[in-house]
């Protein structure tokens, strides 16, 4: 049975809402995928069921690959829902404009070692964006949602997953998307050395010339 | 309008924009208070398969003159009342920006005005806004080309989502050929599949793939039209679970953008957009979070000339002109490189 009281909403975000609660003493977050309305219900029963059931796993997994993760302590998958631990701390997305060019790469460096141990353990998170991300007052970072995360060992996986962290960078960081996700490849390569990364940036590279108006684009 | 509002008028004069990215050949006139006086254009269709680009090049160049002429006199503008030349620069088709290029340069030229290139698909956004008064939105760009959700943030669009391989339009194309449907003057393809799908009622198993905020389409494209050729399924509940599929793709990621950005408004444009379906899923999405959902006027959706010219008189106002030896095409040229200095 669920016990969770006191649910208040933290976020509504675009796939769930998150709401802050109070289960069995502990402050938890319970993540609840609502249902999509402009979908076949058919359909967004099965996306609901398959995050639900997947995304527990791969932050299980995540932990074991030396990523933090929060603690998963209940699903529910007919009702979607997710309770974990409240990881105290702010969202990357909201310091990273802010801290000093030094702070700020130290940062990039470190999500890129964490980038670096999920795929080292085949795990992709497949939604990285600094929203996604937690800095702790102890200093750790944390993953979370991996929604739409996979295990996959394959270098075109990886190569999307830094592609998207590219993106997000590019769209909400443009100030300085540059020198952040150089020092990502960075932290990323020093995990799993500079061979891998060279060809996962490779990889990248022709990821984006596959899309459209992209100069890099052969004609 | 008031004398002096007159005099202005005809002192400013007036925008002619070209449109020629793709199959459509489009000339607009615009005022500089964005009244659209003229939007005129005429569409190459391939005998059979998709836009040959030299051949949707030479439709251009045969059809420019007539619609220039039918511009023209839709307005009542002389070329004498024309103060600045507007074409689509980028991104687009080689050949087929080519030949409108051509025409805007004699132009400008000939009357002795200056030229503007426009970005495309910043010119989709910028009529959109015209027409329907958003004045902030997240805007999602469907058409033959284009798949992409954007959103302004400090001086330029900035691409939140994207396809990762084609567009959203080419997938329901090359699906209805592959089925057999024969392309009509005035039934774009998808509407015929739209038509099909509104038969369908089974939901057939199809691959879902939205990678953060980008999607791809082409595994989709692969497993219907493999499910096609199967003879598994009626075509009716194919064209319904493709539609179903690929726009819950894109409305998943207009709304994982909307909640980014915080935006309050959605505008949804391109060719694609003429789609009810389409329409009725981002509308429930902007409702969940209090935005205000637009469409863009089908006239004014698809690829047309009215919004370079509108677009075109907006980098004019802020001084941005462009010099016959700059005015080369820009076949990739993408929607967050271009500054926007009209905005705010």
């Amino acid at each position: 049975m669920d016990t969770v009281n006191e649910k208040t909403l933290l976020s509504k975000g675009a796939e769930a809402s998150l709401y802050v609660a109070n289960w069995y003493g502990k402050k938890v977050v319970v993540k609840v995928r609502i249902p999509k309305r402009y979908r076949p219900e058919l359909m967004d029963k099965q996306i609901r069921n398959y995050r639900t059931i997947h995304e527990p796993q791969l932050m299980h997994e995540a932990k074991v690959a030396e990523v933090p993760t929060p603690l998963i302590y209940l699903v529910n998958i007919p009702k979607a829902s997710i309770t974990m631990e409240f990881v105290e701390g702010l969202q990357i997305k909201q310091i990273l404009n802010r801290v000093e060019p030094d702070k700020r790469k130290e940062i990039c460096v470190a999500i890129g070692e964490l980038i670096g141990k999920l795929h080292r353990h085949g795990l992709i998170h497949g939604d990285l964006t600094t929203s996604n991300m937690i800095l702790s007052p102890e200093g750790k970072i944390f993953f979370v949602d991996f929604g739409l995360g996979e295990k996959n060992i394959e270098v075109e996986a990886k190569g999307v997953d830094l592609h998207l962290m590219k993106r997000a960078l590019q769209s909400t960081h443009y100030l300085f998307w540059e020198e952040c996700f150089k020092s990502v490849l960075c932290g990323y390569s020093s995990v799993l050395g500079a061979e891998a990364e060279e060809k996962v940036y490779e990889k990248i590279k022709e990821i984006e010339r596959r899309g459209r108006y992209v100069e890099e684009r052969k004609q | 309008m008031t004398k002096s509002a007159k005099r202005n008028q005809k002192e400013e004069g007036y925008c002619l924009g070209i449109e020629s990215s793709a199959d459509d050949f489009g000339i607009g006139i615009s005022s500089f208070k964005g009244e659209i006086l003229a939007n005129v254009f005429d569409g190459y269709i391939p005998a059979e398969g998709g836009i040959h680009p030299r051949e949707a090049a030479r439709h251009h160049s045969e059809v420019a003159d007539k619609v220039l002429h039918d511009a023209l006199t839709v307005s009542g503008v002389k070329p004498k009342d024309l103060s600045v030349i507007a074409f689509s620069q980028g991104p687009g088709l080689g050949p087929s920006l080519r030949t409108g290029a051509t025409v805007a340069r004699a132009l400008a030229s000939y009357l002795n005005i200056p030229l503007v290139g426009v970005n495309h698909s910043v010119a989709h956004i910028e009529i959109g806004k015209l027409k329907t008064g958003v004045a902030d939105p997240v805007t999602l760009y469907v058409s033959g080309g284009n798949t992409m959700v954007t959103a302004f943030e400090a001086g330029r669009y900035r691409v939140f989502g994207e396809t990762l391989d084609i567009a959203l339009g080419n997938c329901l194309d090359v699906f209805a050929r592959e089925a057999g449907v024969k392309h009509q003057k005035g039934v774009p393809l998808g509407a015929a599949i739209e038509r099909l799908a509104t038969k369908g009622k089974n939901l057939v198993s199809l691959p879902y793939i939205v990678k953060g905020m980008d999607l791809s389409l082409s595994g989709l494209l692969t497993s219907a039209t493999a499910q096609l050729h199967n003879n598994n399924c009626c075509l009716e509940d194919l064209c319904y679970s493709l539609q179903e599929y690929a726009f819950s793709m894109v409305t998943e990621v207009t709304e994982r953008a909307l909640a980014h950005a915080e935006k309050k408004e959605v505008l949804l444009t391109g060719g694609v957009a003429a789609n009810k379906r389409l329409q009725s899923m981002l509308a429930i999405i902007s409702k969940e979070h209090y935005a205000k959902f637009n469409v863009v006027p089908m006239e004014f959706a698809t690829d047309n000339g009215a919004m370079i010219a509108w677009t075109g008189i907006l980098a004019y106002n802020h001084g941005l002109i462009t010099p016959l030896k700059e005015s080369f095409v820009k076949l990739r040229w993408r929607v967050d490189k271009v500054d926007v200095p009209w905005i705010q």
